[in-house]
């Protein structure tokens, strides 16, 4: 029994279900990032910890106390909201300790918990204003005070950075997970954005269409995709897939695919495909796997050279991404900056096969 | 309606210029002619209409229609001028206004934030209200009032004007809270507020301008009402039903002059709130077309 | 573990709302649907001084049809309701158009258009009744001032006197229609009229092609406001013309009034009341439907 724990879940409304079944326990002090596209029930999740949306089936308990019914402002948690929330009406210091009034905290006690955590995000000199007098970064820290002051056991963010700009975006990040660190708290985290996922976790669940597509952490879900939803979801620029078939030569399986002229070329696969020797899969590729010979991974033990020509070259300052045709798809490269390609030449890749997945064509799920 | 000036791309030739500001005065003109009518013909005496012309100066300035008008001009059988009915308005304006705002202000709060099954449709059933024909009610709200002792009594009115107010008052307050995150009465509910406590707390405190619009609407409303006045006034009648009363006597000489300074008298109110507060007014007339 | 029953200040939290909303709700129900099923039912009866129920069946709506002052009092508010439609609509529109070119004292010139909408219809009335009145208002002041062959006796007419009403309706109305317009074309994006005026599109078509057609909403609000103005306008014509003369300027509101409390034919005053009401619906409902929808989406 974990921290936190979500045990077969499920969402209707009327007949429609939109969330399936998802159990997932959390640890304490652990860092949970719910990921996925926009009306993949992530939020759902997230209010439904909260008690802000009711429970149409399963349960849900915190510390062991299961709260499906609880008032959300029974369950001791906190929560940081994507607009942040703050009450216009209210200064920075009674915004943050409104919950405290709200739960009979004397006012001693208010202020020394006020106190502590305004030092600790260092926005002690905000206290007497109003939210209005703030910016974006500052909102966000207040929203993160008035959840830290509770002490609650459990932190809900819902994808609290998204109305920030890029730069203030990467910050805070990195602000949050310091903060994390420092603290120890149970964290769960709502976010569309695959990096903060990454970045923030300690363990994501990728979710689409109600369904928890795979559960594990930052590193598994990278490196062993459970289906090509999971692939191409994370990872910028996304996961190649491409179709194969697998055929063997000496006793190895390959992924047999055409390159832009139609040409037939083989790769040699890491993982033991045998059982699919004739069968169409798709491989799945990610972009820093495809590099020049040059830039390829030394410590990898089986490079394989994907000859092919380059349609089109994007040159992002520390990278250039290349694009290429292969089995009729675009599939992208990267490669140092100073990678010496041009649009239109037929250039020898380097593909790391150590890095590569196959799914099953028909239920994409991951096979090797 | 938006007040700030933009620009617009259209740009327009000097002739085109000029005929258009000439329009404009015109209309200007027109808008102010009854103004102007009532206000210089209140303030001379009768001869100086019935001899004289209407569009003319006063050549002796006088207070006496207004006096008059106030104080002894004959309003149905008695000469009480309209000093009384004036209060009667008062007394019935300002509590109708009280409570149709307030009630309308919760009725918003629960419509936006505490949605249920069927709310929509509750809204919708409450805001065809205020497009009814009032001629529909008319009758029952007679009976109605009879079997309640109320007939004829500002009480009477009140109820009335609260009545067939709050679906106006529901509508703005609806409109306004809509826009209003939703998220902050989750973290409020998170904080542990209640219901009340976050209506009190959170909405009431940023109500402001939504509050202005709903009084000065339901104020200009219910002082301007005549159906309702003439129907259910009786005894208690209010400043439009007199003032017609005023003004329709047909015994005696028409005291014109007395009529203007009545019908400005009775306009004052709506005026001044208009003069102080046209922005809000303006609001509330467009949120009055559903538009929010 | 069992999952827990909802404490009890979750469940009171969860009913508050609808308690809070229930009296409201069940006011607007009693006073305004039950009661137009009292007055629909006042119809089908031969009610006459006070309501009685004696089932009498279509006979108060063949009667209503049937008589003189009510065919007069439709004929009127076709008359009416055309006229004040169209007519505060083009000024308004015009207005709307021409405030929106930059125009100085636009900040002086927009409340002097809406003012009038602050007032009582008793007030307009008074203050129009003596103003178009022959014997000391516009006429005399034209003759006056050297015009002698000027006559303007509209309101003493029986034939002109409903346009008297229709004056000062659009009076005390067209200026709120113009607000609606300009509010319109303040929310038209600034880039689409430039792009028209890169395409070549003269002001004249620009404004047909581009503008106007962007205004639908704010010609569908005006509409809807104007009509159902123009069916409930009571006050107006009793301050202006009181019905008449003798009983020219009838309208279906004040049939109701005077059929119902001063003739003692509270059947016919229903069914009169039920025909608005009907009129009424047919313009709102749809409307606010679609209102309703597009916000719930």
């Amino acid at each position: 029994m974990g921290f936190l724990d979500i045990r077969n879940v499920t969402k209707s409304y009327g007949q429609v279900e939109v969330l399936h079944r998802v159990d997932i326990a959390v640890e304490e002090g652990e860092f949970l990032v719910l990921v996925g596209p926009s009306g993949c029930g992530k939020s759902t999740l997230l209010n439904m910890i909260a008690g802000l949306e009711g429970i149409s089936a399963g349960e849900i308990a915190i510390k062991g106390r299961v709260v499906n019914g609880v008032h959300p402002s029974k369950r001791n948690i906190a929560m940081v909201f994507q607009s942040y929330a703050l009450y216009p009406n209210m200064t920075v210091g009674q915004n943050m300790t409104f919950g405290l009034e709200m739960h009979g905290v004397p006012k001693p006690d208010r202020d020394r918990a006020l106190a502590e955590v305004a030092k600790l995000l260092q926005i002690d000199h905000l206290l007497d204003r109003k939210p209005g007098q703030l910016s974006g970064g500052q909102r966000q820290r207040v929203a993160m005070g008035r959840a830290l002051v509770r002490n609650p056991d459990v932190f809900l963010f819902d994808e609290p950075l998204s109305n920030l700009d890029a730069k203030l975006r990467v910050d805070m990040r990195t602000e949050i997970k310091k903060l994390h660190q420092k603290l120890r708290t149970t964290i769960v985290y709502v976010t569309h954005d695959q990096i903060e996922a990454m970045t923030l976790s300690t363990r994501i669940a990728v979710m689409n269409k109600g369904f928890v597509q795979q559960l594990g952490s930052p590193k598994e879900i990278y490196d062993t995709p459970a289906n090509v939803f999971v692939a191409t979801f994370m990872g910028s620029p996304a996961m190649n897939i491409v179709p194969a078939t697998v055929v063997m030569e000496n006793g190895t399986a390959h992924a047999a695919l055409t390159d832009a002229e139609g040409q037939v070329q083989r790769l040699r696969f890491s993982q033991d495909l045998r059982a699919w020797e004739g069968k169409p899969i798709l491989l799945g590729i990610r972009p820093e796997a495809i590099t020049d010979p040059e830039g390829a991974d030394r410590k990898s033990g089986n490079i394989q050279s994907l000859r092919n020509r380059v349609t089109v070259t994007e040159p992002a300052g520390a990278d250039t991404f290349v694009t290429m045709t292969v089995s009729g798809r675009d599939a992208i490269a990267r490669m140092r900056a100073d990678a010496n390609v041009a649009a239109g030449q037929v250039f020898d890749f380097a593909v790391n096969m150590e890095k590569a997945v196959a799914f099953d064509p028909e239920t994409e799920q991951r096979i090797a | 309606m938006s007040v700030a000036t933009q620009d617009t791309a259209v740009s327009t030739g000097r002739a085109t210029r000029v005929l258009i500001y000439l329009i404009l005065l015109l209309f200007a003109l027109f808008y102010l002619l009854p103004l102007y009518v009532m206000g210089v013909n209140s303030l001379k005496p009768l001869e100086e209409i019935t001899g004289g012309n209407m569009m003319a100066l006063p050549g002796q300035w006088t207070l006496d229609p207004w006096r008059q008008a106030w104080s002894t001009a004959q309003i149905g059988v008695e000469p009480t001028g309209l000093k009384p009915y004036f209060l009667n308005s008062i007394l019935m304006v300002v509590p109708a206004v009280a409570i149709s705002t307030i009630v309308g202000a919760l009725n918003g709060y629960v419509l936006t934030k505490w949605r249920f099954r069927g709310d929509t449709w509750v809204f919708g059933l409450m805001l065809f209200s205020c497009f009814i024909p009032f001629q529909i009610v008319l009758i029952p709200m007679a009976v109605v009032l009879g079997k309640l002792g109320l007939a004829g009594s500002v009480p009477g009115l009140i109820l009335v004007h609260v009545v067939y107010g709050i679906g106006f008052t529901t509508l703005y307050f609806r409109n306004y809270y809509a826009s209003f995150p939703t998220e902050l009465i989750r973290a409020a509910q998170i904080d542990g507020a209640g219901f009340f406590r976050i209506f009190w707390r959170i909405l009431l405190p940023v109500s402001g301008p939504i509050a202005v619009v709903s009084v000065i609407w339901q104020f200009t409303n219910i002082w301007n009402d005549f159906l309702f006045g003439v129907s259910f006034g009786g005894t208690s009648q209010p400043m439009t039903v007199a003032l017609n009363n005023l003004v329709q006597s047909s015994t005696g000489v028409k005291e014109y002059n007395v009529h203007f300074a009545g019908a400005i008298l009775a306009a004052l109110p709506t005026l001044v709130v208009y003069i102080v507060a046209g922005r809000y007014f303006v609001r509330g007339l467009m949120a009055g077309s559903v538009k929010g | 573990m069992a999952a827990t029953e909802a404490d009890f200040r979750t469940r009171l939290q969860d009913w508050l709302p609808k308690l809070v909303l229930a009296p409201s709700f069940a006011v607007t129900l009693l006073f305004v649907y039950g009661f137009i099923l009292f007055t629909v039912v006042l119809s089908f009866t031969g009610s006459k001084m006070l309501p009685k129920f004696d089932w009498v069946g279509f006979e108060n709506y063949g009667k209503l049809f049937a008589l003189p002052a009510w065919s007069t009092a439709i004929a009127n508010i076709a008359i009416f309701a055309t006229l004040y439609i169209v007519i505060c609509t083009l000024i308004g529109l015009m207005l709307a158009i021409f405030l929106d070119q930059k125009i100085r004292g636009e900040g002086m010139l927009r409340p002097i258009y809406l003012y009038p909408m602050a007032l009582s219809f008793i007030v307009t009335g008074t203050a129009w009744k003596w103003f178009l009145d022959p014997g000391i208002g516009l006429q005399r002041i034209m003759q006056q001032w050297g015009w002698e062959s000027f006559t303007f006796t509209w309101i003493k007419d029986g034939d002109m006197a409903i346009y008297t009403i229709v004056i000062a309706a659009v009076w005390q109305t067209s200026g709120f229609v113009m607000a609606m317009f300009l509010a319109g074309l303040r929310g038209i994006d600034n880039e689409i009229l430039k792009a028209a005026q890169i395409d070549g599109a003269s002001n004249w078509q620009l404004y047909r092609r581009i503008v106007i057609p962007l205004l639908r909403p704010a010609f569908l609000s005006a509409f809807v406001i104007l009509s159902h103005l123009a069916i409930k306008s009571y006050d107006l014509v009793i301050a202006l013309t009181g019905g008449g003369p003798g009983r020219a300027t009838e309208m279906p509101a004040t049939f109701m009034y005077s059929y119902t409390f001063t003739r003692n034919q509270m059947g016919i005053g229903a069914s009169s009341a039920v025909i608005m009401l009907m009129t009424i619906a047919a313009i709102m409902v749809p409307y606010l439907y679609a209102e309703l929808k597009e916000k719930k989406a």
